[in-house]
């Protein structure tokens, strides 16, 4: 077993080595398969020989002769074409220049730009961008998300399928693409970070922490991308969210809402990282959805108790937020807001009209918060009735039996 | 050898648990999670899935043209599966010793619920000797 800071060093390494790689080889698909190798004979031969003087030149020679014994061996089956578009010999090719150990260029962002291309769906993004940039095993990811590891593995080579037919290569995109590119990426990292919050009844224990692996994506993506605001909301969005973690799950693994959470139990170093990005990020123009909403997490994060929060600040951000993006979930958090500076009644008089909205009248969280206001406002009855119905309508179990302890609470 | 153990819930409106007290469900949710820990622990986990309320379930099959057709469920069905474990165990006496704890799981006021599990062994694809 290779230890902790050797395992993150290898992650780290993995985006500079599959960069180094591609550049020189062409051939993505192939060169990705040869660093999941290569990060094999690590983890293999470095805790019994140690790690070598310079682990990116190591990997690299190593993945380049997989590579290259790839090529051979599908050359001589011939069951494969121009998998290696060089008129270098592989031996030439194998006599790697000094300058290959020495990072002159950093391939990350390209090759997020690659993983998180528009032409794949999510859930191929996701998987490639775990594996090619994140470093992580095939089996890791299939456990992460509790699928068996073939159907991972298909995933992962039909992502790889999808990026050599569409043609797409390993180059910055133009000035005109790189918004909705950066858009792409940034999506990426954040359904990735999602998904570690999900819980599920299956064998939990064993999961990757996704939350974490998304940060440590987000702030590679920052490392390289340090002139983008959103990119700063998003990491601090991460930040601020995943430092309550802890205090968000109760003994019976039920939900603890924000406003019964031991704060205490907050990771204050997040806190704070999170919200010195966000107030560095916010004043230099061009706010987006992620700044805006890691500015209401920090307002939550900063508060000693709900009575100290600033919610009269947080309705105004909700109400920025909607500029941008007018979307039923979004006015149902400003109704909350509403609730909280003027009261349940002002709170229900706002939320009235999105019962009618078709995207949202069956939404659990629609029916919790009617509920929640509800009780603020005295009528037990009606409290009742809607934390049923929106335990009946969740998908996540912990949230499910929050909602079935408030209801029986209120018998 | 894999079993499926199934846990079905009474058909007709509601959960039964939204009607306990709160601090019965609260006891009844850490005897799961601590079953599904002690499962895990002991290596016999293989999966394991709790299912969305009845109410949310959808009965499909194709059109003619192969297109699907969603209906709500029959109401005369007179069970659901709430849930399922797949453990992975030596024999089927032990699939049954499991099956039996999860049974006695805490209904209201503590006392064990005795629900019924439906086990049934998963077939596998090569034969053994493959």
């Amino acid at each position: 077993m290779l230890d902790r800071a050797t395992q993150h060093q290898l992650r780290e390494l993995t985006p500079q080595v599959l960069g180094a790689l591609v550049r020189r080889y062409g051939n993505f698909a192939a060169c990705e398969d040869a660093v999941q190798e290569a990060l094999i004979a690590a983890a293999a031969q470095w805790p019994d020989k140690g790690a070598p003087d310079n682990p990116r030149g190591w990997l690299i020679r190593v993945a380049a002769r997989k590579l290259i014994d790839d090529v051979r061996s599908d050359v001589a089956r011939k069951n494969r074409e121009h998998l290696v578009v060089s008129a270098v010999s592989p031996e030439d090719q194998m006599a790697l220049s000094a300058a290959d150990a020495i990072p002159d260029h950093d391939d990350t962002l390209d090759l997020l730009f690659m993983c998180c291309h528009p032409s794949l769906t999510p859930p191929s993004a996701i998987a490639l961008t775990l594996r090619a940039v994140g470093g992580l095993t095939t089996p890791e990811i299939a456990a992460a998300f509790l699928v068996p590891e073939a159907t991972m593995g298909q995933r992962i080579s039909r992502a790889k399928q999808t990026i050599a037919d569409s043609g797409v290569a390993i180059e910055r995109p133009s000035d005109d693409d790189r918004r909705t590119r950066l858009a792409a990426v940034m999506h990426t990292l954040y359904l990735i970070f999602n998904e570690g919050y999900t819980t599920s009844s299956g064998p939990a224990l064993t999961r990757l922490d996704l939350a974490h692996e998304a940060i440590r994506l987000t702030r590679m993506l920052h490392r390289v991308a340090p002139d983008h605001a959103e990119v700063d909301g998003l990491l601090a969005l991460m930040l601020l969210t995943d430092a309550r973690r802890e205090a968000r799950t109760g003994s019976a693994g039920e939900l603890v809402p924000l406003d019964e959470q031991d704060r205490t139990r907050w990771d204050a170093a997040q806190i704070a990282e999170g919200t010195a990005l966000i107030a560095a990020a916010f004043p230099r123009g061009a706010v987006g959805p992620y700044q805006i909403q890691a500015a209401i997490a920090a307002c939550h994060d900063e508060a000693a108790t709900v009575d100290a929060t600033d919610w009269a600040e947080i309705r105004s951000l909700y109400g920025l937020l909607l500029r941008i993006e007018d979307s039923p979930m979004v006015r149902l958090n400003h109704a909350v807001a509403t609730a909280m500076v003027d009261g349940p009644a002002a709170g229900l008089s706002e939320v009235a009209p999105l019962a009618k909205d078709a995207r949202l009248k069956d939404h659990h969280r629609l029916h919790a918060v009617r509920a929640h206001l509800h009780e603020r406002a005295g009528d037990t009855a009606a409290a009742i009735s809607g934390y049923a119905k929106a335990a009946e309508l969740t998908s996540s179990i912990a949230e499910r039996d929050y909602l079935l302890m408030r209801a029986a609470r209120l018998r | 050898m894999k079993f499926m153990l199934m846990m079905n819930t009474p058909a007709g409106g509601d959960y039964q648990i939204m009607k306990w007290p709160e601090q019965d469900i609260k006891n009844h949710m850490t005897f799961m999670h601590a079953i599904n820990a002690k499962l895990q622990k002991a290596g016999e986990l293989a999966d394991g899935q709790g299912l969305s309320a009845p109410s949310k379930a959808k009965l499909v099959k194709a059109a003619p043209d192969g297109h699907p057709i969603t209906d709500g469920v029959f109401a005369e069905a007179k069970e659901f599966l709430a849930g399922f474990w797949i453990v992975d165990v030596p024999t089927a006496e032990r699939a049954y010793e499991i099956a039996a704890e999860i049974s006695m799981a805490p209904g209201i006021g503590g006392k064990p619920l005795f629900m019924s599990l439906e086990v049934r062994e998963v077939m596998f694809v090569t034969p053994k000797d493959a």
